[in-house]
């Protein structure tokens, strides 16, 4: 009846899911600049390791629900817990597939662009980068979310406009590309420009979160 | 027997005060279900039970010095009256509390009986009334201030927070219980205590009075309506009027158990005396008009505009009407059951029924029951039964972790089956296609082998067919075995043979090609489906010409047939038709 041994258990279980979405996101950063720079070897590497941090993930997540649920832990808030650990997880996977598509579809990208996939990658990353330490607030210091989480919109909104005027350029100043690989870097573009997206989503269900704790 | 009949009306007060009061403590924990209602029930009842049988005499003695009901028949009758009128106006929704129908009914009795009932002590339960429920406010606002700013401090982890806020739950709920009992136990059986058996059960750590007795009964009562009714009431507030914060509910817990202690406990009382400062009044006070004072003190701190003007309006028409309608009703059964039953309803007129509650120095007197022995057999007996019930628990435990982990075992297992499965047949798809190749090659080396000899054979046939020829006089001889020879040549050079290798070779490229073309054109011809494998190679008319043994023309006229036969119009192009077919 008043064991915490439950509780420091799932605590312990929630902080190491946010560690390994966060090496998750590093390594897909990893991994895309390696692609552009055809360094096969460690893009080779980062897909592994993403793809190792991602079941692993899969399976601590699964790990809390069982205890949340089995041990009747926080009946009002688990619901939204583990929604929160779903958008989480969501952008791991995604990380996961992108690189993987990069692996599979081998898109071709001009030298170029090089430079603004880099750079959307990076916002990108930021995006989820800033989420994770709201998500982690929310646990500990719910008033402090709001004010970390408005990062997450701002990269949001620059990986959106950034994903723009990439396509904008693929389609209107690159003629010498093949109608198939501009599609083709259209889709790529928006792969990544989804995963900010998917952070901005988390974001939004951690302010609601946070609003519905401090009530 | 005949006293368990008069109290009766008393236990049927208890367990209605049981079912609807027991709410207030644990509605918030088990609505939002941090605490089983089956544990809930349990802790009420036994703390209930204890602050009743420990404390509750502080607060009935009031009730008494308002009037002292001294018959049993009278008893019964405002115990009675006190809990239609609970009943009644529950039903009809309005505002209630049992305290102030209890008072209510008394002065019914002493108007109805003539008695003269103290309006010092009316004042001071009338003051309560207000003082309760303000007192609520103010402790609850302060706790949930103190609260509220060591949570936001402390920032603890939300779910150790969740087990931090599950037993403060237990703990306040136990205590609000014990409070409970201790400060209600008076409205249950405050009018009985002049009827209370004069016995004395010592059960060695300790001794327990008739009073005692009679509120241990109506402490039983109290869990008897825990038990049987509450749970509905609890889902009922926890989800509606009480969904408040976990934090809150705790403090309202809190802030309602320390104004119901504080209302009921001499030693404080004395204290407050000794500070040279007024004591509190030990009197009933409604432990549901506190936990809204104590509701609307969070309100305030939170500075929410929800301060819900109608629900205290409802409370302050509820000091008036409740003990307006106890009264009359205790009036008017009092006149029915002295004129109709018989019944004498004041001490008057009855010998048996002691006046006044017994003094210390009868108490001296009473009779002495020795339960040492008894209670430590019950004791004995409880503690096996707990340390039986802990084992088997235990046992219970790890026969289910047993069970999990075989079940994860198996499960595994069964994942790893389904694996293995998957590889065995990849594995064995492999060697089928390896086998399928081997065997292919082999073929080849053997026709290429065949082929080898043959040709050997055939240019050895060939050297001597021409050494015979050179040996020969006869020119015309010659001439004729020369043009033997040379269309020995020309029938070797249809390459039959290699062409039906070739062929058998596209058609095993292009398997999936030809099925689908037998499949859409089952009437097609073979000569028409090596065309069709020969266009799909993409091999100019003259090679096909060559490979068919036929000419370009004839191939061109194939060409226009097969396109016609595939149901193509004139501006279709074959070529792009079998290229994605």
């Amino acid at each position: 009846m008043f064991s915490f041994k439950h509780a420091n258990k799932s605590i312990e279980l929630i902080e190491r899911y946010m560690d390994k979405i966060d090496q998750g996101i590093l390594i897909f950063q990893e991994g895309v600049k390696n692609y552009l720079l055809d360094n096969k070897e460690s893009f080779g590497d980062n897909l592994k390791t993403l793809s190792s941090l991602e079941t692993d993930a899969d399976i601590i997540k699964r790990k809390v629900e069982n205890i949340l649920y089995t041990q009747s832990l926080m009946p009002q808030l688990r619901g939204d817990i583990m929604r929160l650990l779903e958008e989480l997880d969501n952008l791991i996977d995604m990380a996961k597939k992108n690189l993987y598509q990069f692996d599979v579809e081998v898109p071709f990208i001009p030298a170029e662009l090089h430079k603004d996939m880099t750079k959307l990658t990076e916002l990108s990353v930021m995006a989820v980068d800033t989420v994770i330490p709201a998500a982690r607030a929310y646990f500990r210091d719910p008033g402090s979310i709001k004010e970390k989480i408005h990062r997450v919109y701002l990269y949001e909104q620059e990986a959106d406009k950034l994903a723009d005027s990439i396509k904008r350029k693929v389609f209107q100043d690159m003629p010498n590309l093949k109608l198939s690989e501009k599609f083709h870097l259209r889709y790529f573009t928006l792969h990544i420009e989804n995963l900010s997206d998917a952070a901005e989503r988390a974001a939004d269900l951690l302010l609601i979160m946070a609003i519905k704790r401090s009530i | 027997m005949l006293f368990l009949i008069y109290i009766s009306s008393g236990l049927f007060l208890g367990w209605s005060l049981g079912s609807n009061d027991a709410a207030n403590i644990f509605g918030s924990a088990v609505g939002s279900k941090m605490v089983s209602f089956k544990r809930a029930a349990w802790i009420a009842s036994i703390f209930v039970i204890i602050g009743a049988v420990f404390q509750g005499k502080g607060a009935a003695d009031t009730l008494n010095a308002l009037g002292t009901v001294d018959a049993l028949a009278g008893g019964f009758t405002v115990a009675l009256s006190a809990a239609f009128t609970v009943f009644l106006m529950t039903r009809k929704s309005l505002p209630v509390s049992t305290s102030q129908a209890i008072v209510g009914a008394i002065i019914g009795w002493t108007l109805f009986t003539g008695n003269m009932f103290d309006h010092k002590v009316l004042g001071k339960i009338v003051s309560t009334w207000i003082s309760g429920p303000v007192l609520g406010m103010l402790f609850a606002s302060g706790l949930y201030l103190l609260t509220r700013s060591f949570l936001r401090k402390a920032k603890i982890h939300v779910i150790k927070l969740d087990t931090i806020i599950r037993i403060s739950l237990i703990m306040a709920g136990a205590f609000g219980a014990y409070s409970l009992g201790a400060n209600n136990i008076a409205n249950v059986m405050g009018v009985f205590i002049s009827a209370a058996p004069n016995i004395l059960l010592d059960f060695g750590f300790f001794t327990i009075d008739g009073v005692q007795v009679l509120f241990l009964i109506g402490g039983l009562a109290i869990a008897v309506g825990i038990f049987t009714y509450s749970e509905r009431v609890m889902n009922t507030i926890g989800n509606g009027i009480l969904s408040l914060s976990a934090e809150a509910a705790i403090v309202v817990v809190l802030s309602q158990g320390l104004v119901l202690f504080l209302f009921s406990s001499v030693s404080f009382s004395n204290f407050l005396m000794n500070m040279g400062l007024p004591p509190l009044p030990m009197v009933p006070v409604s432990s549901t008009q506190v936990v809204i004072g104590s509701v609307l003190g969070i309100g305030l701190v939170k500075g929410t505009r929800e301060i819900r003007f109608k629900t205290l309006a409802g409370v302050a028409i509820g000091w008036i009407t409740t003990p307006l309608v106890a009264g009359i009703l205790t009036y008017f059964a009092l006149f029915f059951v002295q004129n109709v039953f018989n019944l004498q309803v004041s001490s008057t007129h009855i010998q048996a029924v002691p006046a006044p509650p017994p003094s210390l120095t009868q108490l001296a007197d009473s009779q002495i029951i020795n339960l040492i022995v008894p209670g430590l057999i019950i004791l004995a007996i409880a503690v096996i039964l707990i340390l039986l019930f802990i084992v088997f628990r235990q046992q219970k435990k790890r026969m289910l972790a047993e069970n999990k982990l075989l079940q994860e075992q198996n499960e595994l297992y069964h994942a790893q089956k389904a694996l293995n499965d998957l590889e065995i047949n990849a594995i064995q798809r492999e060697k089928e296609n390896l086998n399928l190749k081997l065997y292919n090659k082999r073929k080849q080396f053997i026709d290429m082998a065949l082929n080898l000899s043959e040709q050997q054979v055939f240019l050895e046939q060939i050297l001597r067919g021409i050494e015979e020829i050179k040996k020969l006089d006869d020119s015309g001889l010659a001439d004729s075995k020369l043009n033997e020879l040379a269309l020995h040549i020309r029938q070797r050079m249809s390459f039959a043979h290699e062409k039906e290798t070739f062929y058998g070779q596209i058609e095993q490229i292009h398997q999936d090609f030809l099925h689908k073309l037998e499949t859409a054109f089952p009437g097609l011809t073979d000569k028409e489906k090596r065309l069709a494998a020969l266009l799909r190679l993409n091999l100019p008319s003259k090679e096909i010409a060559t490979m068919m043994n036929i000419s370009p023309k004839s191939v061109e006229v194939a060409r226009y047939r097969l396109k016609k036969r595939l149901g193509l119009t004139a501006n279709d192009d074959l070529i792009t038709f079998i290229n994605n077919l």
